[in-house]
């Protein structure tokens, strides 16, 4: 479970996050929503770790531990996973060898060996088969060339082989159209789990008519100034955010 | 701290340890006096039982030498090495020649062993049953002397020679007469014209007319003497219609002096023959501060001199304080082709000055040049190229890529691509780029759960893709793991 306590963060000197308070049950999905600048992303990033970021108040709680103090990929092997709303691109890198080495630094951490090539092959084809990647794309290097709803799957698919407690979506629906939505929404719900929870951030209700939220947040000038059940997102839909930003000034 | 940074400190902080060559083989060693004259270019010529006019060779290249001076162009900085103080000749005692390996010092197979070369050959045959085990002859280079080649008599079975070049001399004088030299002659330039005068040993082969060389072929160049200089003398022919694949690597052990290689290699590839060359150059680099590590002043080139022939050269450059080294394609046949592919890696204060040159003089060839260069703590890495294309090199074409890699925020990387044409049909592209590992990608491994070090190096690995492509396979992965060593701080 994620606990967030007045988390207050800057970057340069601009502060952008300003006390917020979240707190994630397992099993829970939240939803955060909110107008451009708002933070949404910055939370994203802080949570998984990026250096850009300066955190000069609060604590972030990952199953009782202060994750803050640790490094990203310490993060990630204690069960953070952020799924990238800008995959980045590693030229040269096929995606099966990217796929492997992040599996097995995941593997290292809990004491284990290597996987082996057989047994990875299997993992990596059903998982692929469930989220209609195809094995060709695997072949590539990562993220170049991939259109947007590949890229996107291929973050749905780094999440599904790496099975994190805890995992953030940040604008997972950006720049895809509704088939491809679709495939990552079920990616995403087969993923659901009662020991598992996860922040989706979006821009629009629509990801939420596919994954259904617990509860929505509506992230306004660096804190969550509304929550509520999965008919928030509706009222959002109709309404907009112009009540609520005027609440946070 | 940022992770980068953190990550560069790491590899700046590379020193002796992660190099896992660095020992030093105990053994008798029989060296010529110190300094060079006359006499020792007779006492080496003597020593190897070479005929007259190899000696007379010799000596005509070691008085021209004293008329040359030593290069300045590259960029690289070292303090002026006294030639007269070093051996010439270093050759370890009780071996004056290959024999079979029965008769070579078992502390000689020691080394190998630990170097991980395999040089009994039941041993490599002795690999997983029914597995079709790839199979690669050495010929193992001790300092001054080779030491041992296997598979010997199965290649003399195809018609290939494959042996020193001291044996060369005695057993097929005639070939080498006819070729050596020819490729790079005697007054080339101040270290080729150095090595000439007191080259020691290196590999001879030999593919006759429309064999395919059954094996890969190697040879193993290790320095163990110290104030010794290696100067190894390699001489490829492939005969018309013929293929080979050749691979040379090299370790010598940490010390807090420079040492001095100055190589000569030469190729020649007739009508419709091909040789594709690889090189992992790993002599030692010298400690994170600098001290130490080998210079290794090496000329290289091949001729294609018949018709549609082919030479194919690959190098991974991970080791040497200071890299001078621009193996070369001369492409006089119709229709040859000339590839360059590299991959050379700087780190802690390495200096490299590194890059090809192709010499378009027959009609309608090709040549082909990827440069990889990736700098990191505060090293120096230049790639300098020369694609010349001559008047009656009709449709000659070329394309060149050189990328670098920055690591951190001390190193350098030069790019200084020579262009010359004098024929209006040729084509040249030159491209370029020059990048930095992102905080993005670094960021992005990271939070897959990837070390810093195993980005960096699964990053590079990316980076140099297509170049470690042209490896043959056996060594495709061993490089994989050198290039991270080479590049991390607390990995190996």
């Amino acid at each position: 479970m994620l606990e967030i306590k007045n988390l207050h963060a800057r970057i340069d000197d601009r502060e952008i996050l300003k006390g917020l308070d979240l707190t994630v049950n397992p099993g829970e999905v939240h939803a955060i929503m909110g107008p451009n600048g708002a933070g949404k992303s910055t939370l994203s990033y802080i949570l998984a770790g990026k250096d850009d970021y300066e955190v000069t108040e609060g604590e972030v709680l990952l199953n009782g531990v202060n994750i803050l103090e640790m490094e990203p990929n310490e993060r990630a092997t204690a069960g953070l996973f952020l799924a990238f709303q800008y995959p980045i691109e590693i030229p040269g890198v096929a995606s099966m060898t990217f796929l492997r080495a992040a599996l097995n630094a995941h593997r290292k951490a809990r004491g284990e060996g290597d996987i082996t090539t057989p047994d990875f092959m299997r993992l990596i084809k059903d998982t692929a088969a469930k989220l209609n990647i195809s094995p060709e794309m695997l072949k590539r290097p990562v993220n170049v060339g991939f259109s947007g709803g590949e890229k996107k799957r291929n973050e749905v698919m780094q999440m599904a082989l790496l099975q994190p407690s805890f995992a953030i979506l940040d604008e997972t629906d950006s720049g895809l159209d509704i088939d491809a939505l679709k495939v990552v929404a079920d990616g995403v719900n087969a993923l659901r789990s009662p020991d598992r929870s996860f922040v989706v951030i979006t821009h629009y209700q629509r990801l939420l008519n596919y994954i259904v939220p617990d509860f929505v947040h509506v992230l306004s000038a660096g804190r969550i100034v509304a929550s509520g059940g999965k008919e928030l997102a509706l009222d959002l839909e109709k309404n907009g955010y112009a009540g609520y930003v005027q609440d946070a000034a | 701290m940022p992770a980068v940074q953190e990550t560069i400190e790491q590899v700046s902080a590379i020193d002796v340890d992660k190099y896992k060559y660095g020992f030093f083989t105990e053994i008798e060693s029989e060296l010529s006096p110190k300094g060079l004259n006359e006499d020792i270019v007779r006492y080496i010529s003597a020593k190897k039982n070479e005929p007259e006019w190899l000696t007379e060779w010799r000596l005509e290249a070691f008085r021209r030498w004293q008329t040359m001076a030593e290069p300045t162009w590259a960029r690289v900085d070292y303090p002026p090495i006294d030639f007269q103080d070093l051996h010439y000749y270093a050759a370890p005692k009780k071996t004056p020649g290959p024999k079979s390996l029965d008769e070579v010092d078992p502390e000689l197979l020691r080394t190998y062993e630990k170097l991980g070369i395999p040089l009994r050959e039941q041993e490599l045959l002795a690999g997983v049953e029914g597995a079709a085990q790839p199979r690669v002859a050495v010929d193992a280079v001790f300092d001054s002397v080779s030491v041992v080649t296997t598979f010997k008599k199965e290649l003399a079975k195809h018609g290939v020679i494959f042996c020193s070049i001291s044996e060369a001399v005695r057993e097929h004088p005639e070939l080498v007469k006819k070729y050596l030299g020819s490729v790079v002659p005697t007054t080339d330039n101040y270290y080729a014209t150095l090595n000439s005068a007191v080259f020691s040993d290196g590999s001879f082969v030999y593919i006759p007319k429309g064999v395919r060389c059954p094996m890969e072929l190697s040879t193993y160049f290790r320095i163990n003497e110290k104030n010794t200089g290696q100067f190894e003398r390699t001489l490829i022919i492939a005969d018309e219609g013929s293929y080979v694949s050749y691979l040379e690597g090299c370790t010598a052990p940490s010390r807090d002096e420079n040492q001095l290689h100055a190589a000569v290699v030469e190729l020649v590839a007739l009508d419709d023959a091909e040789i594709k060359y690889s090189t992992v150059q790993n002599w030692y680099p010298g400690d994170a501060e600098g001290k130490g590590g080998i210079y290794n002043f090496v000329t290289k080139r091949g001729d294609c001199r018949g018709r549609n022939s082919k030479i194919s050269w690959t190098q991974v450059e991970t080791g040497s304080a200071i890299t001078w080294k621009y193996p070369s394609c001369i492409l006089r046949g119709d229709n040859s082709r000339g590839e360059f592919y590299s991959i050379a890696i700087s780190n802690g204060k390495q200096q490299v000055d590194s890059g090809t040159k192709m010499i378009h003089l027959g009609k309608n060839t090709t040549s082909k040049i990827i440069s990889k260069g990736i700098a990191a703590g505060k090293s120096d890495n230049t790639y300098r190229g020369l694609v010349q294309i001559g008047r009656k090199a009709t449709g000659a074409r070329n394309f060149t890529n050189c990328d670098s890699l920055l690591i951190g925020n001390k190193c350098g990387a030069h790019t200084v691509p020579y262009i010359e044409s004098k024929n209006a049909s040729a084509v040249v592209e030159h491209e370029a780029t020059t990048s930095k590992i992102s905080d993005d990608q670094m960021f992005y491994c990271l939070s897959r759960g990837l070390g810093e070090e195993e980005a960096i190096a699964l990053i590079v690995n990316g980076f140099v893709r297509d170049v470690l492509q042209q490896l043959p396979m056996e060594f495709m992965v061993e490089t994989q793991k050198l290039i991270g060593i080479s590049l991390e701080g607390s990995v190996g």
